[in-house]
C-alpha cells in the first residue's frame, strides 16, 4: 500500500523564479492498484513520480510504501522497493553496457554487491527466458552493446529491468512518449502484460486519454500540483474520452482547448 | 639518417621501459576518463606523491615493493580525498581534483623535504641503467594491473562503477550508491596512478616536486594513442591493454622527435598538440557525418517534402 500525506514541494524556494510544483498531496493506493494518471504539462505529474523515487526531497508530507516512509532513505536505497521506467528510453539503461550486464545489474536491484562475478550462466539462460517474453529477437543480442537498441527496445528492456525484481510500486512516467505509435502500443501491452501476470501496484502517467481510461483500474487526473479528479472502479470502465475532458473541465475550471491533451 | 635510425634504436629499450610505467598511471586515467566520464585532475599531485612516499621510504630501509605498495595506498588516500570534495561537499569533479592536486603539493614536499631526493645508495626493484630489466619488471606490473582490473570491473562492484559513468540516473535507479562508486572508482584510479609514480622514482632514482607536472596530459595521450591501435578495441581488457601500449607508443613517438632537434621544453606543446587532435578529431567527424547526412537527406526529400506530416 502506498500511502501519500501531506506532501508539498515547492522548487526555487524563496526566489523570483519559486515555482509550486506539488501543491498538497493525500493520496492512498491499494496493493494490485493500476493507476493512470492523466494532466496537463506542468501539473505535476512527473513531480509526483520523482518524490516517490527520491529525486528530490519534498518540502514536508510523508511517503510511506507497505510501512516503510521513503522520504527518510536516499534515492538508491528507495529502489529496492520501486521500479521504474522513464519518458526518455535513453534514462533507463546504460547505453555503453551490454544487455547482459543491464540485466544483471537489474536483477541485483536492493541486493549487496560485491565482489561476486557481475553476471553468471544461470542468470544469462533466466535472461534469454526473460528476454523472448519480450517477442524483440533481444535473446540473441546478449552481449549487445545497449547504445546499439533502438527506442522501443530500450524501453521495453528497461520495463524488464524495472519488474526483474520484484518492486513494491512501478512507476511509469510517459514511457511510450518517445516511441512511434505502433511501438508505443506495443511497450504499453507489455506493460499491462506483466503488471497483471505479477499482480504488481503500478503508477503510469500519459498523456494519451484513451490509454488511460483503458489501463489500469483507476484514474487520477492532476492540475496545478492538485488531484482534481480521481475515478475508479465501475465508473472508470465506462469513461469516455469526451466525458473526461468535461468533467476535467469542470473540475479545473478551465477550458483545455490549447492543451497538448487534446492532441493525444 | 643511417646515424639517427641507429640512435632511435639504441634509445627504444629506455622509451619502450619508460612507457610502460607510463602506462601503469595511464590505466588509472582510463578508469576516470572512459570509465567513470570524469577528467580527474588529481593525478598531476598523486603522481608526486606516490613517488614521494616511495622515495622516503626506500630510503628509510624499506623494501622496494612495500614501498611500492605504500605509493599506491596514498595515490588511493588522494583519490578519496577527491571524491569526498565531489560527493559529500558538492565541489565541481574537476575543481576537487585540482584542489586535491594544489594540497598535495605541499604536502609532496613536506614528504621529500625538498624540491628534489635521489636515491642514493639504495637499490629499486627497476632502474633506467638497465632497460631491459627494467622492461620486464615493469610488464609484470603492468599486466598484473591490466589483469586485476579486468577480473574487477566483470564483478558486481565493478559493474555498479560501469553503470555509474556510463548513466547515473539509472544506476540510482538500479540501487547503486553512485556516490560510493564515483569515491572507489577515483581510489582506484590514484591507486595506480600513485603506484605508476612508484615505479618511476625507483626507475629513475630519484623523486622530484614537480614530476607529476602534466602527467594527466601524457596519460591522456597515451590513452587515445592506444584507442587508435586497431586490434586492441574488441575486448574490455584489451581496452585496458591498450593503454599500456599507448604510453609505449608515445615514449616512442618523443624519443623521435626528441631527435629530430627539438627539445625537452617543446614536449609539452607536442604532448597538448596530441590530446587536442586526438580529443577533438572525433567531434569534427561527427559534425562533418551529420552535415553530410543532413544535406543528403535534404537533396533526397526535397521534391516529397509537401507529402511529409509534421
Ligand atoms: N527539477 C526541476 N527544477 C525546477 N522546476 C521543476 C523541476 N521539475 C519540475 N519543475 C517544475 O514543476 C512543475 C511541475 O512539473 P512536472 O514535471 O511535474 O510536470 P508534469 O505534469 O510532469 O508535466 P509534463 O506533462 O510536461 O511532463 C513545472 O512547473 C516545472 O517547471
Ligand atoms: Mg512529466
Amino acid at each position: 500500500m502506498l500511502k501519500i500525506s501531506g506532501l508539498k514541494k515547492t522548487f526555487y524556494r524563496g526566489t523570483v523564479h519559486e515555482k509550486v510544483a506539488i501543491r498538497e498531496l493525500e493520496l492512498t493506493f491499494q496493493d494490485g492498484d493500476f493507476v493512470t494518471v492523466i494532466g496537463g504539462n506542468g501539473a505535476g505529474k512527473s513531480t509526483v513520480l520523482n518524490l516517490i523515487a527520491g529525486v528530490f526531497e519534498p518540502d514536508c508530507g510523508s511517503i510511506e510504501l507497505d510501512g516503510i516512509e521513503l522520504t527518510s532513505l536516499p534515492e538508491y536505497r528507495r529502489a529496492s522497493l520501486l521500479g521504474r521506467v522513464f519518458q526518455d528510453p535513453m534514462c533507463g539503461t546504460a547505453a555503453d553496457m551490454t544487455i547482459q550486464e543491464n540485466l544483471a545489474l537489474a536483477s541485483r536491484r536492493g541486493k549487496h554487491r560485491g565482489l561476486r562475478r557481475g553476471v553468471t550462466r544461470t542468470e544469462r539462460e533466466q535472461f534469454v527466458e526473460q528476454l523472448k517474453t519480450l517477442e524483440l529477437g533481444l535473446e540473441d543480442r546478449l552481449t549487445a552493446q545497449v547504445g546499439l537498441l533502438s527506442g522501443g527496445q530500450r524501453q521495453a528492456l528497461t520495463l524488464l529491468m524495472a519488474t526483474m525484481q520484484r518492486p513494491h510500486l512501478l512507476l511509469l512516467d510517459e514511457h511510450t512518449a518517445a516511441l512511434d505509435p505502433k511501438t508505443a502500443a506495443r511497450v504499453l501491452a507489455l506493460s499491462q502484460q506483466i503488471v497483471e501476470r505479477e499482480g504488481l501496484t503500478a503508477i503510469m502517467v500519459t498523456h494519451n486519454m484513451r490509454d488511460a481510461i483503458q489501463t489500469g483500474n483507476r484514474l487520477i487526473m492532476m492540475h496545478e500540483g492538485r488531484v482534481v479528479l480521481d475515478i475508479s472502479g465501475e465508473e472508470k470502465k465506462k469513461l469516455t474520452v469526451e466525458e473526461l475532458m468535461a468533467r476535467f473541465s469542470r473540475a479545473s475550471g478551465e477550458a483545455l482547448a490549447s492543451d497538448k491533451m487534446l492532441l493525444a | 639518417m643511417s646515424h639517427m635510425l641507429s640512435s632511435f634504436l639504441s634509445a627504444c629499450p629506455g622509451a619502450v621501459s619508460q612507457g610502460i610505467l607510463w602506462g601503469v598511471l595511464a590505466l588509472g586515467i582510463a578508469i576516470t576518463f572512459r570509465i567513470l566520464n570524469y577528467a580527474d585532475m588529481t593525478v598531476d599531485g598523486s603522481m608526486c606523491t606516490g613517488a614521494a612516499v616511495n622515495a622516503v621510504l626506500l630510503l628509510k630501509g624499506v623494501s622496494p615493493l612495500t614501498a611500492l605498495f605504500a605509493a599506491a595506498a596514498v595515490g588511493m588516500l588522494a583519490g578519496l580525498l577527491t571524491g569526498s570534495l565531489h560527493t559529500r561537499l558538492g565541489i565541481p569533479v574537476i575543481l576537487s581534483g585540482i584542489l586535491t592536486q594544489l594540497g598535495l603539493y605541499s604536502i609532496n614536499m613536506r614528504i621529500l623535504g625538498r624540491s628534489n631526493l635521489p636515491l642514493l645508495g639504495v637499490e629499486g626493484l627497476l632502474s633506467l641503467r638497465d632497460p631491459y630489466h627494467a622492461i620486464l619488471v615493469g610488464s609484470v606490473f603492468a599486466l598484473a594491473m591490466v589483469g586485476l582490473l579486468s577480473w574487477f570491473f566483470t564483478t558486481e562492484q565493478g559493474y555498479g562503477i560501469r553503470a555509474t559513468g556510463s548513466n547515473a540516473g539509472m544506476a540510482r535507479a538500479q540501487g547503486i550508491n553512485t556516490d560510493s562508486a564515483i569515491v572507489l572508482g577515483l581510489m582506484i584510479s590514484n591507486g595506480l596512478v600513485g603506484l605508476a609514480g612508484g615505479l618511476l622514482a625507483q626507475y629513475q632514482g630519484y623523486a622530484d616536486v614537480n614530476m607529476g607536472r602534466g602527467a594527466i596530459v601524457i596519460g591522456l595521450a597515451s590513452l587515445v594513442l592506444g584507442e587508435a591501435v586497431p586490434f586492441l578495441r574488441s575486448h574490455f581488457s584489451l581496452r585496458l591493454f591498450a593503454s599500456i601500449v599507448g604510453a609505449i607508443l608515445y615514449y616512442l613517438v618523443i624519443t623521435l622527435v626528441l631527435q629530430a632537434g627539438l627539445n625537452t621544453n617543446d614536449l609539452k606543446l607536442l604532448s597538448a598538440l596530441v590530446v587536442t587532435v586526438a580529443l577533438g578529431l572525433p567531434t569534427l567527424r561527427q559534425k562533418r557525418a551529420a552535415k553530410r547526412a543532413q544535406t543528403a537527406a535534404l537533396h533526397k526529400n526535397a521534391p516529397q517534402q509537401k507529402k511529409e506530416t509534421v
